[in-house]
């Protein structure tokens, strides 16, 4: 097993993470005991999402049972029962809210994370530990006049005042991880770029930003998942036209009463763009969770 | 401006990481692309906490407005200083938020933490299946928040049909007994119950981190242990605990402080009750706004949860600066 090889063929975003391990070296410690152990371990911690997702095909009648009964007929009724309670609007308004917010963000953290790393600004490490420093701020802090505002501008339930909020609250957690991207960008590929006449703009647009494609993929996956989840700004700051899916759900379950299995469908249906995406790309979690300070 | 001068101007100067920019204009065009981050951060983050400094310091309640108009957002009564405060340290229910919010951050931290590291370790050997374990292991982290609250609480702790009492119950009919205990755990353990939900929703959060820390091992420092004949345990304890440190304080912090911040699993799970036992500030400072309507009270309850996170956060920086320094000095 070589080392050396792995470090040479690996590109430069993963200098640190030594690949060879984990593939050869570990193969004795596989052990019956230890497999069946990790694997109970990891169905306990699946088992309510499982759970979430059988009794959503499950019939009302069906899902109240005690004890549980886990081979009931399966239906979709939840499911169209939801739609026909008019859930569409709610999963537009998130969709809005987190795919344009997280355009925004990237739109900003870009050049600013270039200022932060490529051709550094005189005390960068302060303006980077002033963004973090925001996400210190507890939202509930400045909710208040920020409500005041919204109310007296009239922009309460408008999902525009969700966008702009979740651009600055993920705007942050991008910057981090965009600089920590960057800063792994070959200084020479730029230079060169440059000897040949580029302009800054030029110089981000074609050739930082295709080298930095997976960095961008992973931040904008983080920014869509909090925004999606997002819940204390969307409650407060929404009424009906512009409720997220966290709202309608809340909602859902006090008009309704309770009913077992739709609220395991709306559950299921409104976690699902992030459980998706979450999977799908869940090697770049790890880097953007951390901020990009663990590779 | 000539782009072609801009870049020669840029070019002259030497490629080290540092800023080097002499004239005023290459420095202001060096800092252009921060800016409108930098100002849009400002204004929607600083200015409203700023403002929510001043509302602390007057009574304001919205229910009975006085005559002085507060910017045109509202009228409130008068300033009266630090009045606010003495209120937010001397009353029950706000002392008792604190206390909650310290209960639930540090429970669920320590909890998530240590399943964390076990989860971590286990799945850092090979073993069939290891991805798909990895995959399954970390969707509690991605079901929404407020979904995986309403799903502990109507869906597990429910005493009449929940998954945990019907499954005790099952238990209890296989040995013959008629029916099982039925527990009502959010009226009887109100508090361990949010902290069950978030533990669930943030272990694998702490695994994640702890786990690339653990793939980021040096090969040759534990190959050369094994060589030397040192037992797992060994090699655990010197080796890899202390590899792992800077990972551990870095999900440490990190999940403290969106723990601190909390709203979701306390207003859907619990409302903050019984009474006000499970009440952390976040949501304490949510209904003395929008149920009480006391704005000046919230406010300065706000600013001293703030002070409280940076508390917290000062140690955080500490640690993310430090692994910040290891990286610029590779």
């Amino acid at each position: 097993m070589s080392t050396g090889t792995v470090e040479r063929t690996g590109t430069f975003l993963n200098r640190r993470k030594k690949k060879a391990r984990g593939e050869g070296d570990l193969a004795e410690s596989g052990g019956f005991v230890w497999t069946t152990t990790a694997w109970v371990a990891t169905l306990i911690f699946f088992a309510p999402v499982a759970w979430m997702v059988l009794t959503s095909f499950h019939t009302e009648a069906d899902a109240a049972t005690n004890p549980p009964t886990l081979f009931a007929g399966l239906t979709f009724e939840n499911y169209s029962a939801l739609f026909d309670r008019g859930v569409t609007p709610f999963l537009i308004n998130s969709a809005t809210a987190s795919i344009v917010s997280t355009l925004l963000v990237l739109a900003l953290a870009i050049p600013a994370a270039y200022a932060l790393s490529i051709k550094p600004v005189e005390k960068w490490t302060d303006v980077m530990f002033f963004f973090l420093s925001t996400k210190f701020l507890p939202a509930i802090a400045a909710l208040l006049p920020i409500y005041l505002l919204v109310k007296r501008i009239g922009g309460l339930d408008n999902i525009w005042v969700l966008v702009i909020l979740y651009t600055a609250m993920n705007l942050p957690i991008a910057v981090w991880m965009l600089q920590s991207f960057l800063a792994e960008v070959p200084k020479e590929i730029m230079e060169a770029a440059e000897v040949d006449g580029a302009g800054t703009l030029r110089v981000i647009w074609s050739v930082i930003v295709p080298i930095i494609t997976p960095g961008i993929a992973a931040t904008s996956l983080i920014c869509f998942i909090f925004s999606w989840n997002e819940f204390l700004l969307a409650v407060n700051l929404t009424a009906t036209a512009a409720s997220t899916s966290p709202v309608f759900l809340v909602g859902f379950i006090t008009s309704e009463g309770l009913f077992l299995a739709k609220l395991c469908a709306a559950a299921t249906l409104v976690s699902l763009p992030v459980l998706i995406a979450g999977f799908a790309a869940q090697d770049k979690l790890v880097r953007g969770l951390s901020l990009g300070a663990v590779k | 401006m000539s782009t072609v001068a801009e870049a020669q101007e840029e070019n002259a100067a030497p490629p080290v990481r540092r800023p080097t920019g002499t004239s005023a204009r290459s420095r202001w065009v060096r800092r252009a692309p921060l800016l409108p981050a930098l100002v849009f951060t400002i204004v929607i983050t600083q200015v409203p906490f700023l403002v929510t400094l001043v509302i602390s310091s007057l009574h304001w309640s919205a229910l009975t407005p006085g005559d002085k108009s507060f910017l045109g957002l509202g009228n409130y009564n008068e300033f009266v200083g630090l009045d606010n405060y003495a209120t937010v340290f001397t009353d029950n229910r706000l002392r008792s938020a604190v206390l909650n919010t310290v209960t639930l951050t540090v429970g669920t931290v320590l909890i998530s933490l240590l399943l964390g590291l076990g989860l971590a370790i286990l799945l850092d050997r090979r073993f069939p299946g290891r991805g798909l374990a990895r995959t399954l292991l970390i969707a509690p982290f991605l079901v929404m928040p407020v979904a995986s609250a309403l799903l502990w609480k109507h869906a597990l702790y429910n005493p009449t049909y929940g998954l945990l009492n019907g499954t005790l119950n099952g238990i209890w009919k296989l040995f013959g007994a008629d029916h099982g205990p039925t527990v009502d755990f959010v009226s009887s353990y109100p508090m361990p119950s949010v902290i069950a939900a978030l533990v669930w929703q943030w272990t694998p959060f702490m695994m994640l981190i702890l786990l690339a820390g653990l793939q980021a091992q040096p090969t040759d420092i534990l190959e050369a242990a094994r060589v030397d004949g040192a037992s797992s345990t060994k090699i655990f304890r010197y080796i890899t605990l202390p590899h792992l440190r800077q990972y551990i304080e870095l999900s440490t912090l990190l999940g403290a402080i969106y723990i601190v911040q909390h709203f979701d699993a306390v207003f859907s799970i619990t409302q903050g009750g019984p009474g006000s036992a499970t009440t952390n500030l976040p949501y304490e400072i949510y209904l003395t706004t929008f149920r009480k309507f006391e704005y000046g009270e919230a406010a300065a309850a706000g600013v001293v949860t703030v002070i409280g996170t940076i508390v917290v956060a000062t140690f955080a920086l500490r640690v993310v600066s430090s692994l910040f320094r290891e990286e610029q000095a590779r």
